[in-house]
């Protein structure tokens, strides 16, 4: 069944979930301040968490289901979405190769991708072992 | 952070995060999905802002509020990483490593293109 193009309640889930992902970034981002040309390790871990976190939810809630849930949409496309981002990210790497550091920029950049995709690809091998293991049971 | 800039953070994120969720269904439902052009945009568009913000010298709480609030949200690391690894699992590897390579790279350019134009003015 297709859903109204604009779901008031799909949107209150993205923008709760937004909301405390928002909050939780930059609360590791002042509790961990970013050092020039150094590792932005809050960056780094919030990327790395949420793409972790999405492959686990996505896995749980998305994979036998057509249309995604609002638990899905606050979970994922708000929290996940908003807790990670990808604008910080350029920002941090256009300064390292602003300051010559074009080895730290590319080790940043492809640990990042690496381990994010990997992240995602654990949680999802994970959720699904669980639910195999549970339907087989 | 003083309470209510961290409101503020929170709810300029949740307005990035659902501004980012109608752009990418705006546009997956006219380029279709075998490609994530939708988060592509949204990316790409997040970055050449917040070289804007920094090229105009943002700073203190409204540095915070636009660019680690609505900016930060409204682009995403974790729908980029993922929707590589399906694209991956789906049999279409090469499309996955173009949207790594492309995001990223037009991500650089377009962070450094708003950083040029916010310096400029």
């Amino acid at each position: 069944m297709a859903r109204a193009r604009v779901d008031g309640r799909e949107l209150a889930a993205i923008f709760a979930g937004g909301f405390v992902g928002a909050i939780a970034r930059l609360a590791l981002a002042d509790a961990w301040p970013p050092r020039a040309a150094h590792w932005p390790w809050a960056t780094f871990v919030v990327n790395i968490a949420g793409g972790l976190a999405l492959g686990c939810f996505a896995a749980a809630l998305h994979d036998r289901t057509p249309v995604p849930s609002y638990r899905l949409r606050f979970l994922g496309t708000g929290f996940c979405g908003a807790l990670t981002t990808f604008s910080t990210m350029q920002l941090e790497l256009l300064r390292m190769l602003d300051a010559g550091d074009g080895a730290l920029a590319a080790g940043y950049a492809l640990v990042s991708i690496a381990g994010g995709i990997a992240a995602v690809a654990i949680g999802t091998a994970a959720v699904r072992r669980v639910r195999a293991r549970t339907a087989t049971a | 952070m003083s309470a209510l800039v961290v409101v503020g953070v929170g709810a300029l994120g949740g307005l990035g995060a659902i501004a980012r969720f109608l752009l990418d269904e705006a546009i997956g439902r006219r380029a279709g999905r075998a490609f994530p052009y939708g988060i592509l945009a949204v990316n790409l568009s997040g970055a050449l802002a917040l070289g804007f913000v920094a090229g105009v010298a943002l700073h203190g709480d409204a540095y915070r509020l636009v660019a680690g609030g609505l900016l930060g949200a409204y682009t995403t690391f974790s729908t980029w990483v993922f929707d590589s690894h399906r694209l991956g699992e789906e049999g279409r590897p090469w499309l996955g490593a173009l949207n790594v390579v492309a995001s990223l790279l037009l991500g650089l350019a377009a962070v450094w293109l708003g950083r040029h134009a916010g310096a400029a003015l």
